[in-house]
């Protein structure tokens, strides 16, 4: 036999030994996915064991207040919602409009490249120079103050690239052969665009759109920066009102607080009872990123289950 | 390491296999002594589609085996066989065996565990895939994972197996490079020397030559006639020609089964069915 | 819709022409309100340094780049004012070192577990498990930092402040484990099967593949979540304005408690300071440092992923 082959029981010694290492491998494996399980666990219990005694339905019909025991998120979820409203009118439109016309109309050229590069960059500059960027320009350049309209607009510039990258990632999933069908039928462009590439695209543009959501839902930095105030005990002007023309935009420019930003007010207090309303808000923090990540997760996951060009 | 025990221990370790099935006679003279053989192997992939159908098949020892057949036929299947890779997917299934000689291992025992049969048998690709390292430490690769590791003996081990490729003048003086760097017939005959450098007993061809340019393929027939001197060889080949070119026994199969086997000359020239001549002249495939 | 009669040809045409003249205004405003939406993202970036450079401009008059780099200390409020940017920025590196120090081997032993050696079920659940927890929100890490990891932390070593870039560094590190590892597992998964069968054929073991072959035929993704992963621990506020605190201290030990640049800029923006003021200025400042940090990150990470997308 061969020279150099060691003998079989050389062999298979070899073998158990670089077998083992694979046991060891995998149980380090899972130690680390089971560590940032647990954390996650832990996290989510801590929150909630803190915030149990606060999670009742009086903690989201009160305001802010000085005690402690009578706080609650009112004004919080309230200005959540609307900054919510502002960020998703403009992130929306924007962030679809920004992937079809780089997917479906951009020419190869350098215009096209700088655009995609700025996507890209966009997407890995920290939540906080937003902050900066909103209280540069919007707060003070462009007048609008702390209202909620600065903040819904920063908002929707932080998640555009979110929006832009999973509207672009849905439309390269259309077969080109749906496309030609579509021009092979004489439908232009904008047709083609319209009643196919946008509504064969739609699950994984709304998978973007609820994840870029959840981000922004939860970002604190940039709303603090533009110097949005802690204590607010009173709610913007209705959206709805009884004369016509039934609607009003007051509250676009009203002061507000939102959740993350109550969180941080809570958090930094150094009583206790103050650190049960932050877990407590904490708490609904969590769930409803949560719920809304696995509402994207579950879409997208249906999404390649059901689709099959 | 000399051990005259070598081979010995390896047949009381694993358990003999049970004489099964005799292979399927073979025209003409006594044949050479066997190397391995498939006793009644069927296999399943995961969704359970039986790709192959109880192939009874002797493997000559120093002999250049070709299997022929038209695409889809489970010839790629049958190699992948010899070396266990179907166990890297779950679901996969074998039933019957492939019996090794001259330890008489049954290669598909549950008991015997692939990476020994894979350390025993080695493998070249379809299309040459190199390691994103360098010359030397691809052919190195395989020592390496045995544990060889003093660098003289690497370097002598190394030299040799390029030089059995056919690849030692054209490489040794950039041995440091990356694999990648070679053109696609010398990066073919890199993983040939990767494979040689274990010693295997037998080496498995995947139709090797399939991805290469004509003067490569040439280089690479040239070579596997060359090998066959010091290793048992299988090769699958889409390519008739190269069959009749390089092999000593072709076996033709169709949907999963065995067809025929025999002497490539008789093969070519007398087939006793009526399927395979049809094959062989083009008629079919 | 369907074919005229020969004589009514010519004007059926020319209503054609006019209907195409009017379908094509149509098409081409269409293309131009898509183009404005895709500018967007250049009008941003231009926005974002023109208000870091120009309010850093006005900073950058009063205090010279010199002192701003190479100062002790960093005291802008006070009637004695300094600049010293490097007290900030070594909070910064501490509590970045410090969630690499977590993230980078709990991130590359998942990737790797997960892309060679979980069972695709495994996998398939894992994923979605680690994305969720990217998704909560940093807020809630920074509470969980500073009200659970803390006190632990304290009990396990005597002397620990209430704030520290330990623990801020440690939560972040988490915090940061499913990018780094989704990330690099994309970039293991990405290296063809033709090199881990190669690997297989020649007797190695599942791990011997994972290490020799796929993860160096990998390795420029890898490092690109790496770095990834480092520009936004750099970028990373809330955790360190809610666990680490506020007080700007030149410092590299991971146990005592310093600002960094995210952290100053909302304490600074929790304040009341009047626009135009050097305070107010010092935030842009700082704004621009760590822009150009993560700038710098962002595009070598960039590069590399677009190069290890061309090996393949």
């Amino acid at each position: 036999m061969a020279v150099v082959a060691p003998n079989a029981t050389e062999i298979r010694g070899l073998i158990r030994k670089a077998k083992r290492w694979d046991v060891i491998f995998v149980s380090l494996g899972i130690a680390c996915l089971g560590i940032g399980l647990l954390t996650f666990a832990t996290l989510f219990l801590d929150m909630l064991i803190d915030g149990w005694s606060r999670l009742n339905p009086e903690f989201f019909t009160q305001f802010p207040s000085r005690r402690a025991g009578q706080a609650g998120i009112l004004s919080a979820w309230v200005g959540t919602t609307l900054v919510m409203l502002v960020t998703a009118f403009f992130a929306v439109p924007l962030g679809i409009g920004a992937g079809v016309y780089l997917e479906e109309y951009a020419p190869k050229n350098w215009v096209t490249d700088i655009i995609e590069i700025n996507i890209t960059n966009l997407a890995g500059v920290p939540s906080i120079v937003y902050g900066l960027l909103a209280l540069g320009l919007f707060v003070y350049t462009f007048g609008l103050g702390q209202s909620i309209l600065t903040a819904g607009l920063t908002l929707a510039l932080l998640i555009l690239p979110v929006v832009i990258v999973a509207t672009r990632e849905a439309i390269r999933g259309i077969p080109g052969i749906i496309r030609e069908g579509a021009y092979a039928l004489g439908a232009t462009k904008l047709q083609t665009v319209k009643d196919h590439i946008v509504p064969y695209s739609t699950p994984g543009i709304l998978t973007g759109v609820i994840i870029g959501m959840s981000r922004a839902i939860g970002e604190t930095a940039p709303i603090i920066t533009i110097g949005a105030l802690t204590f607010i005990a009173f709610l913007p002007p209705s959206p709805i009102s009884d004369v016509p023309p039934f609607v009003n935009f007051e509250w676009l420019k009203a002061p507000f607080t939102v959740m993350p930003i109550q969180m941080f007010n809570w958090t930094s207090r150094p009583e206790a009872a103050f650190q049960h309303n932050a877990a407590a808000a904490g708490f609904i923090l969590v769930l409803m990123t949560l719920l809304m990540n696995g509402l994207a997760i579950w879409l997208r996951y249906r999404l390649r289950k059901n689709i099959k060009w | 390491m000399v051990n005259p025990m070598a081979t010995a221990t390896h047949a009381s370790m694993l358990g003999s296999a049970n004489p099964g099935a005799t292979a399927p006679a073979v025209s003409g003279d006594s044949p050479p002594p066997l190397k391995a053989e498939s006793r009644g192997l069927d296999f399943y992939y995961s969704n359970s589609f039986q790709a192959l159908k109880s192939i009874d098949m002797p493997v000559y020892e120093n002999k250049v085996t070709a299997l022929i057949g038209p695409s889809g036929c489970g010839k790629s299947t049958f190699l992948r066989c010899f070396n266990r890779m179907h166990d890297l997917y779950a679901g996969n299934r074998y039933a019957g065996q492939i019996v090794l000689h001259p330890d008489n291992t049954d290669l598909l025992a549950k008991d015997v565990d692939p990476i020994e049969v894979r350390m025993r048998i080695g493998m070249v690709f379809q299309k040459p895939n190199p390691f994103p390292k360098t010359i030397y430490e691809n052919v190195a690769y395989g020592l390496r994972v045995r544990g060889m590791t003093q660098k003289n003996q690497l370097d002598d081990k190394i030299e040799e197996s390029l030089r059995g490729a056919a690849l030692w003048d054209e490489v040794k003086h950039r041995l440091g490079e990356m694999g990648s760097n070679l053109s696609g017939g010398q990066q073919q005959r890199l993983c040939i020397a990767r494979a040689l450098a274990t010693d295997p007993e037998i080496l498995l061809f995947d139709e090797p030559t399939s991805a290469l340019d004509p003067i490569a393929t040439a280089s690479i027939e040239e070579l596997v006639t060359e090998l066959k001197k010091k290793v048992t060889i299988l090769i699958v080949t889409h390519n008739m020609q190269q069959a009749a070119r390089v092999s000593d026994y072709t076996a033709y199969m169709y949907i999963g089964e065995l067809m025929e086997f025999d002497k490539t000359d008789t093969i070519f020239f007398k087939p006793k069915r009526k399927e395979t001549e049809d094959y062989i002249t083009g008629r079919f495939g | 819709m369907t074919g005229p009669g020969p004589s009514a040809m010519p004007t059926v045409v020319s209503a054609r022409l006019a209907k195409k003249f009017s379908r094509n205004l149509r098409e081409r405003a269409i293309e131009a309100i898509l183009f404005f939406a895709a500018f967007v993202s250049v009008l941003t970036t231009v926005g974002i340094v023109y208000v870091l450079v120009s309010e850093s401009v006005h900073f950058f008059q009063r205090v010279s780049l010199w002192d701003f780099l190479t100062d002790t200390q960093w005291t802008p409020l006070f009637d004695d004012a300094h600049f010293g940017i490097m007290v900030l920025l070594s909070g910064t590196i501490t509590s970045s070192l410090v969630a690499l120090v977590v993230a980078i081997p709990m991130g590359t032993v998942i990737a790797v577990y997960l892309s060679e050696f979980a069972t695709p079920r495994a996998r398939e659940i894992s994923k979605p498990i680690l994305e969720l927890l990217s998704g909560v929100p940093t807020i809630v890490y920074g509470y969980f930092a500073l009200l659970f990891v803390t006190p632990i932390l304290q009990a396990l070593i005597p002397g620990l402040p209430g704030f520290s870039l330990l623990a801020a560094g440690l939560v972040m590190g988490i915090m940061i484990v499913p990018y780094v590892a989704s990330i690099s597992e994309d970039a293991m998964r990405a290296v063809p099967m033709a090199l881990r069968e190669g690997s297989f054929a020649m007797g190695a073991t599942r791990l011997q593949t994972a290490l020799r072959v796929v993860f160096p035929a990998a390795i420029s993704g890898i490092a690109a979540a790496y770095i990834l992963g480092i520009s936004r621990a750099v970028g990373e506020t809330m955790i360190l304005a809610v666990a680490a605190g506020m007080q700007p201290n030149l410092t590299f030990n991971p146990m005592e408690s310093a600002a960094t640049i995210t952290a100053y800029i909302v304490q600074v923006a929790l304040g009341d300071l009047p626009h135009g003021s050097i305070g107010y200025q010092t935030i842009f400042a700082a704004g621009l440092t760590l822009m150009l940090l993560t700038l710098a990150f962002n595009l070598v990470g960039f590069y590399m992923r677009k190069r290890f997308r061309e090996a393949y």
